[in-house]
């Protein structure tokens, strides 16, 4: 059984979901349907969107997050994709700087725009 | 001296907000001041996600989430002036600023919003015991460094306090290569939202240490370790508890103060619980035409609890430009059993529509009622299933009951049962 944390709510009820074969078989210990989803998610395939800050030819740092959330193993290989490249000015904002971020099919954008 | 219907004090997502909803409200001559080279206040620091969710129905970063603002402000036309700082307002409304590009100028101003957020609490402050070596940050200067200078304040990090720019940045600094060895909350809960006790400590095995805090900070010219204690029911260091952390790298997160020296100047006064002026429920201060808004009037939780409370004050600024002041009969809001800080702490009657009354609560509450009493009328009471002092609570004040009530309106948290 996993035990997850749901951040639904400042109660924070810890549910146990029980897998077998890399599927839910039962949610307990929820208080209420928000965080089911949630904990279904959790113990199978964690997801997160990663945000960080990318250099700048020339300029401040700019701040990126992936476009959607990827598994939450792949977050610090996510970050050292992110540390290896440098981009050039301009950039608008939701540009795409990473087409697919390791293997996760998932783009890194641009949250803020940057001009010359 | 210049002249400008409405002046806006702070580019953040209260300036913004508020001078959005001034300008759709039609005010035409409208300006804001910006201390900083950008607009977006705090929010240009803040790239993580969770911003927006209930404004745009969508989780944004915060620069994402100003830049809408922004992008809404331009297309509106509003004039904000950056790497301009207001140093003074008077009582009758004269606005003293400096620029680099004009230097010091004096603006008479028909109505003022001040929008001008808060600051974090330093080491001073808190009265932590050891020597004064480099190396101990607020939790937000590290933020800064990191997130828009990009530089790392350091390698291995002790977090005190786990309100949710201390979680955030355990995070931050661990995706960043280094090393956070700890959160240290000296309460018995943290402050800080389940989402980011979950996603930036347990998700990086970050250990939270709760009823604990700093008791030694050790070091000559950088820091190079610290001592942490459990404490007791009154937050006394427990002797024998100790746990010594070798770092370089002290932040606090020890809570946030409104920033009000503007107004402190323009002689308004502080309310002791919240640290923001006094307001009416249209956010007018105690100076007829100056109105309050954002984390300068009370610290928030939410970005978008931010710009709902700046446009209402963006309208009324509009409204008293435009229609002219009104005299109104006020009714005071007191805090009541387990609520520190309500806002406003004053509603006029009749009313115009429904008050949203917002505090926060003193302790933690299981299944307990937010009540409002005032003669004459019965306001409808709201079960929560908990009630924390991390998270703003709130009581709506609906415009019917409101307008029968007679004397002081008392908010109060009631009806507790044990789990």
């Amino acid at each position: 059984m996993t035990v997850v944390t749901c951040i639904a709510c400042p109660v924070g009820c810890r549910m146990g979901v029980e897998t077998a074969d890399g599927a839910v078989t039962a949610v307990s210990g929820h208080g209420c349907k928000r965080g089911v989803e949630y904990a279904r998610q959790e113990a199978v395939c964690p997801m997160r969107i990663v945000t960080a800050v990318v250099r700048v030819r020339g300029g401040m740092p700019l701040s990126v997050r992936t476009a959607s959330p990827i598994p939450k193993k792949d977050i610090f290989a996510c970050m050292s994709a992110i540390e290896g490249i440098v981009v050039n000015k301009p950039v608008t904002m939701g540009q795409i700087l990473i087409e697919d971020v390791c293997g996760s099919g998932v783009a890194v954008i641009a949250t803020k725009a940057m001009n010359e | 001296m210049t002249r400008a219907d409405l002046l806006i004090i702070g580019a953040g997502p209260a300036g913004l907000a508020a001078a959005i909803a001034a300008r759709q409200a039609g005010v035409k001559d409208l300006l804001v001041l910006e201390r900083e080279e950008a607009s977006g206040g705090i929010l240009r620091q803040c790239i993580h996600n969770g911003f927006g969710l209930h404004r745009f129905k969508e989780e944004l970063t915060g620069p994402e989430y100003a830049q809408r603002d922004i992008d809404l402000a331009a297309d509106l036309g509003i004039r904000i002036q950056t790497n301009a700082m207001a140093l003074s307002v008077t009582r009758d409304k004269v606005v003293s600023f400096v620029s680099r590009q004009e230097g010091p100028r004096q603006i008479e101003c028909g109505a003022i919003i001040l929008c001008t957020g808060c600051r974090e609490r330093s080491r001073g402050a808190i009265g932590t015991p050891g020597t004064r070596c480099a190396g101990v940050f607020s939790a937000g200067t590290a933020q800064k460094f990191v997130n828009l200078h990009g530089f790392m304040p350091g390698s291995q990090v002790v977090i005190l306090g786990s309100g949710d720019i201390g979680l955030i940045m355990a995070r931050r600094m661990t995706l960043q290569g280094a090393r956070v060895l700890a959160c240290v909350e000296i309460m018995p809960y943290s402050s800080g939202l389940n989402r980011n006790i979950v996603q930036c400590l347990n998700d990086y095995d970050i250990p939270l240490y709760l009823s604990h805090t700093v008791t030694d900070i050790r070091g000559t010219s950088r820091l190079n370790g610290i001592t942490i204690s459990r404490v007791d029911e009154n937050r006394r260091p427990v002797p024998g508890t100790e746990i010594d952390f070798s770092c370089d790298t002290l932040l606090l997160s020890v809570g946030l103060i409104p920033e009000n020296e503007l107004a402190l100047g323009a002689g308004l006064n502080l309310s002791a619980a919240t640290g923001g002026v006094l307001v009416d429920d249209r956010f007018e201060t105690e100076i007829d035409g100056v109105f309050s808004a954002g984390n300068a009037l009370h610290v928030h939780d939410l970005a978008d609890d931010v710009s709902e409370e700046a446009a209402r004050a963006g309208r009324a600024a509009a409204d008293y430009l435009l229609r002219g002041g009104q005299k109104r009969q006020m009714l005071s809001v007191m805090d009541g059993r387990g609520v520190l800080g309500a806002v406003p702490q004053k509603i006029a009657v009749p009313a115009e529509e429904d008050v949203r009354v917002r505090f926060r609560v003193d302790r933690v509450y299981e299944n307990a009622y937010v009540c409002a009493h005032a003669q004459g009328a019965v306001f409808p009471r709201r079960k929560h299933r908990i009630l924390t002092p991390g998270e703003m609570a709130q009581a709506v004040l609906p415009k019917q009951p409101l307008s029968l009530a007679e004397g002081d309106i008392v908010i109060s948290i009631e009806g507790e049962k044990e789990r």
